[in-house]
């Protein structure tokens, strides 16, 4: 995590990356770095450095993360006791989940891992200077930042009160909230995600080095193209179905209003069209770390590299053809939901070759317990209920009797927070060294892990009960004999708020040491680690060549050279 | 860095040709036109959207080049109208198929 | 993954830095972060096909709407499309065809290095671009005195349109569809209309920008990328054409 835009309102350059610590400036001069490359706010501010415009979007998440993460604090602070104790009033919860579930997904879940990682390691992983397009890519995040802080603006000062699915004709008709400006702000969002997927997409098709064939690709980078797909498939839908919301609340034309002759399910098919993929522009580039992390852990190669490109694209496209399991109750014709019920169980295929070929992957491997592996353990495991649970509700039959309940909000969030956010921050651990130059605290990395890992649990799986005990989601008051799951789902969350601010303290810490990561601290294989730590900013002194295959890992030598990655190192590679 | 052998060098479209597509898109347009006056029963939507398939096809063949594109650029260039047809095909599967079930709402 | 300090040169040729080719292409500096002219040029050419594509499903979201009320009201969408302006609407997909014709032969000067004529012809392009607004100004005035637009205070469905929807056995409960056939119709043709808004803008631009290049000879992908748009805009009417204008023209309505 990096450092907050409230503590820090100077901007970034003034942030935590302490150029050259001054022991390690006595003795000779630090290499030139993309960090250290320029100092003024302006620099970064107006960067094309796609390196620079990943810290800028993990600032921006970070913040966002927060903002949203205060909200569910206080969402499960009401739902501690029965009756309505913190908010006293349904309208003020409402209000709150909305904002909840719009921070988090648009503006934390789909920028997160694209926008930091992505952003840094694409044009690393792939060989090349930079993106295709890197005034676009510091357009984008403009854009993000804006649309964001618009529905920040916003949502303190008013609100909405709709959900993020913002469904009409209720967020048409009824609601009394600031639903058009929010429906704008997430419009202008959405051509943030647009210009990154294009971006990505161009970048992975045009400016590889030389030998990086298709079947060299780090499945990193295919994640991203296939998540890349479904931002410029999917987004533009999302962007019509709130445009026609906000006519239909300017001028009351009657778009999804079935008293003027409109289809309100028309919103949930136009709506549902991006939304269900856009699960997998959260889920899918968690994927693409976990990708990186197991290999590098277990030190062995991949386990069916071409099913694993291959189950990505397969995710992506499959994910296009079952948004209706969001509408079995809606009033969709059943003949649909069966269609819909059917195609579903299709996604969990691609999805368990993942889940089984990273499991393949450690199989009798050395597999090493640092922390960004503990994260990946987590994603495997967590993502895996989450998925299972998803299938249940896919299954046309259960879902009339699960629809509407926590068991839904559980299932979504161990998808979302058990999968994505585990496989971000795992991420963030994993490449920290080579963002920052510099290796985090590992017993600290652990302890962190360990404490989300057990809060995260003790969130979420309580919910899974309630929902199949009937407790229904979006309500601020419940019947007494639900308490006792509640609290417990309440200190969970507390444990986890815990867990994110443990991370967010050492990483910002750790900015104050020299930098000692050294090039390649996990020896790790991928071009990103070939370079310095941090990189210079035209990423490789020498363009590389690549000539061999990817996650080239060879188990014989995990045996018998001592892993250390935390030892500082005496002498910190430089470039050129 | 990885190209396509034809796209190193663009193809120049000779006058002539832009000239017969040209043609070709008019005398479609006034086809369509007096097609949408005789009656055709059921067939007059889909008569009209062959007819504008085919002039949207002339023109992403030779106005945008297509003909002539890397094959990536041909992927792309059709994987956009697979993808709206995917979602109006599964779209109208609910709608058509509202009102088999002899149940209200289903 | 291994790294060795090859000659990179010597696997993709030299890297072109002159600014101008002896063959005359015109392709000219290349951009930091690309190898050479033909990478540059087909980064380019793909950018602008992965956002057309993102502006066929923008489209996309409204012509499923579109779809969706047209199959559940299509007695209601006839006869109001019977107000639509058959000639003046094939009057404008004329225009916008020639112009489209312009940009194909100014992308082929382009690649010829010949700035004066491709200032030309995208001059051509945006008074014509112009005629096509000027023209579509024109319906829609039309139609505002008829109060045929939703969004306006003097909305009425005229009283001829409610005897032949009466005549044709829809219920005055199912009258609102009628009015959706003008919501999409608005929307559809404000938003193309936008498109060409944004393509006159950015044919000025380049126009100018090619003046300015034309001794560089630098202007050929920019030329042929922002050709590639106003071709889509193009067929995005194309198709609009016969689904909002040439609806059961043979039929009763009139």
């Amino acid at each position: 995590m990096s450092d907050h835009p409230h503590t820090h309102p100077a901007g970034p350059a003034s942030g935590g990356f302490a150029p050259v610590p001054p022991a390690l400036s006595q003795t000779r001069r630090a290499p030139i770095n993309y960090l250290n490359a320029a100092y003024s706010v302006r620099s970064w501010l107006l960067t094309l450095d796609h390196k620079r415009i990943g810290l800028l979007y993990l600032i921006g998440v970070t913040f966002f993360f927060f903002v949203g993460g205060v909200a569910a604090t206080v969402l499960r602070l009401e739902l501690m006791t029965p009756g309505g104790d913190v908010l006293h009033s349904p309208d003020a919860y409402n209000r709150l989940f909305t904002m909840h579930g719009v921070i988090m997904i648009f503006f934390f879940l789909v920028p997160a891992i694209p926008g930091v990682l992505g952003n840094f390691l694409l044009p690393l992983m792939i060989g090349a200077r930079d993106l295709a397009f890197p005034r676009l890519n510091l357009l984008s995040w403009y854009i993000y930042m804006f649309g964001g802080t618009a529905a920040l603006i916003l949502l303190i000062f008013g609100g909405i009160d709709t959900g993020w699915t913002f469904y009409a004709p209720f967020s048409t008709t009824f609601s009394n909230t600031m639903v058009l400006p929010a429906g704008i702000a997430v419009f202008i969002t959405g051509f943030s995600s647009i210009l990154t997927g294009l971006n990505f997409i161009v970048t992975t098709h045009t400016m590889r080095a030389p030998g990086m064939t298709w079947g060299r690709l780090p499945l990193f980078v295919w994640a991203h193209y296939a998540t890349s797909l479904i931002m410029i498939l999917g987004t533009p839908v999302l962007a019509i179905a709130v445009l026609l919301i906000g006519l239909e609340r300017l001028f009351g034309i009657g778009i999804f209003d079935p008293a003027l002759g409109g289809d309100p399910i028309l919103f949930q098919h136009l709506f549902w069209f991006y939304s269900h993929p856009a699960v997998y522009i959260m889920l899918l580039p968690g994927m693409a770390v976990v990708n990186e992390i197991v290999p590098c852990f277990t030190r062995r190669p991949i386990f069916g590299y071409k099913f694993m490109a291959g189950a990505l694209l397969a995710i992506a496209v499959l994910g296009f053809l079952v948004w209706g399991h969001h509408m079995f109750v809606s009033g969709q014709s059943m003949y649909a939901g069966l269609i819909f019920s059917f195609l579903t169980f299709f996604v969990a295929v691609p999805s368990a070759v993942k889940v089984f070929n990273w499991c393949a992957t450690m199989y009798k491997g050395s597999v090493r317990f640092e922390t960004p592996m503990l994260y990946a353990l987590g994603f495997i495991g967590l993502f895996t209920i989450g998925g299972v649970t998803g299938l249940m509700l896919g299954s046309l039959g259960i879902d009339v009797h699960l629809h509407d309940t926590y068991f839904v909000v559980a299932h979504f969030h161990y998808i979302m927070v058990g999968g994505s956010i585990m496989a971000f921050l795992g991420g963030i651990h994993f490449w920290w060294p080579k963002i920052s130059g510099r290796m985090y605290p590992e017993l600290w990395g652990k302890l962190g892990a360990l404490v989300i890992f057990v809060g995260f649990n003790l969130t979420f799986f309580p919910q899974f009960l309630l929902g199949y005990l009937g407790m229904p989601r979006r309500y601020y008051e419940y019947p007494g004999e639900f308490q006792v799951l509640n609290v417990m789902s309440t200190a969970g969350a507390s444990i986890l708020a815990v867990g994110y601010i443990i991370p967010l303290i050492y990483f910002i810490d750790s900015l104050r040491k020299p930098a000692n990561a050294g090039r390649n601290p996990w020896r790790a294989t991928g071009l990103e680690w070939q370079t310095a730590s941090p990189p210079p900013t035209e990423n490789f002194a020498v363009a590389p060549v690549v000539t061999t295959p990817p996650y080239n890992y060879d188990p014989a030598e995990a045996e018998q050279t001592p892993w250390n990655p935390f030892q500082p190192e005496q002498e910190p590679v430089h470039v050129g | 860095m990885v190209h396509s052998a034809d796209a190193h060098e663009p193809h120049i479209i000779p006058f002539r040709t832009n000239l017969a597509v040209f043609i070709a898109l008019m005398v479609l347009l006034f086809v369509t036109v007096g097609v949408a006056y005789l009656d055709l029963g059921p067939l007059g939507l889909p008569v009209a959207l062959a007819i504008a398939t085919i002039k949207a096809a002339l023109i992403l063949l030779y106005f945008m080049h297509i003909r002539y594109a890397s094959r990536l650029q041909w992927i792309f260039s059709s994987a956009a109208f697979l993808w709206l047809g995917i979602m109006i095909l599964i779209t109208m599967s609910d709608y058509l198929s509202r009102g088999w079930l002899n149940v209200d709402g289903k | 993954m291994s790294v060795e300090s090859p000659a990179h040169a010597a696997a993709h040729g030299a890297v072109g830095h002159e600014p101008s080719q002896p063959h005359g292409n015109g392709h000219g500096l290349v951009a930091h972060q690309f190898e050479d002219a033909p990478q540059q040029r087909e980064a380019a050419l793909l950018g602008m096909w992965s956002f057309l594509a993102t502006e066929v499903l923008f489209f996309g979201g409204l012509i499923t709407a579109y779809v969706v009320y047209r199959w559940k009201a299509p007695v209601q969408v006839a006869v109001a499309s019977h107000h639509l302006n058959v000639a003046l609407g094939c009057i404008n997909t004329c225009v916008l065809l020639v112009s489209s014709f312009l940009v194909a032969l100014a992308v082929a000067e382009a690649h010829r290095g010949n700035a004066r004529k491709v200032v030309q012809l995208l001059i051509g392009t945006i008074v014509l671009g112009v005629a096509f607004l000027g023209i579509k100004a024109v319906e829609w005035t039309a139609d505002y005195h008829e109060g045929l637009i939703p969004f306006a205070a003097n909305w009425q469905i005229p009283s001829h349109d409610l005897e032949i929807l009466a005549q044709r056995g829809i219920d005055a409960d199912q009258f609102g569809l009628y009015k959706l056939f003008w919501v999409l119709y608005f929307f559809m043709t404000g938003l193309h209309g936008i498109h060409v808004l944004v393509g006159l803008g950015v044919f000025a631009v380049v126009a100018a920008l090619v003046w300015q290049r034309r001794r560089s000879k630098n202007f050929a992908n920019l030329v042929e990328v922002t050709g590639l748009y106003w071709h889509f805009v193009d067929i995005v009417w194309v198709f609009l054409y016969p689904l909002l204008y040439l609806i059961d023209r043979h039929g009763p309505g009139h």
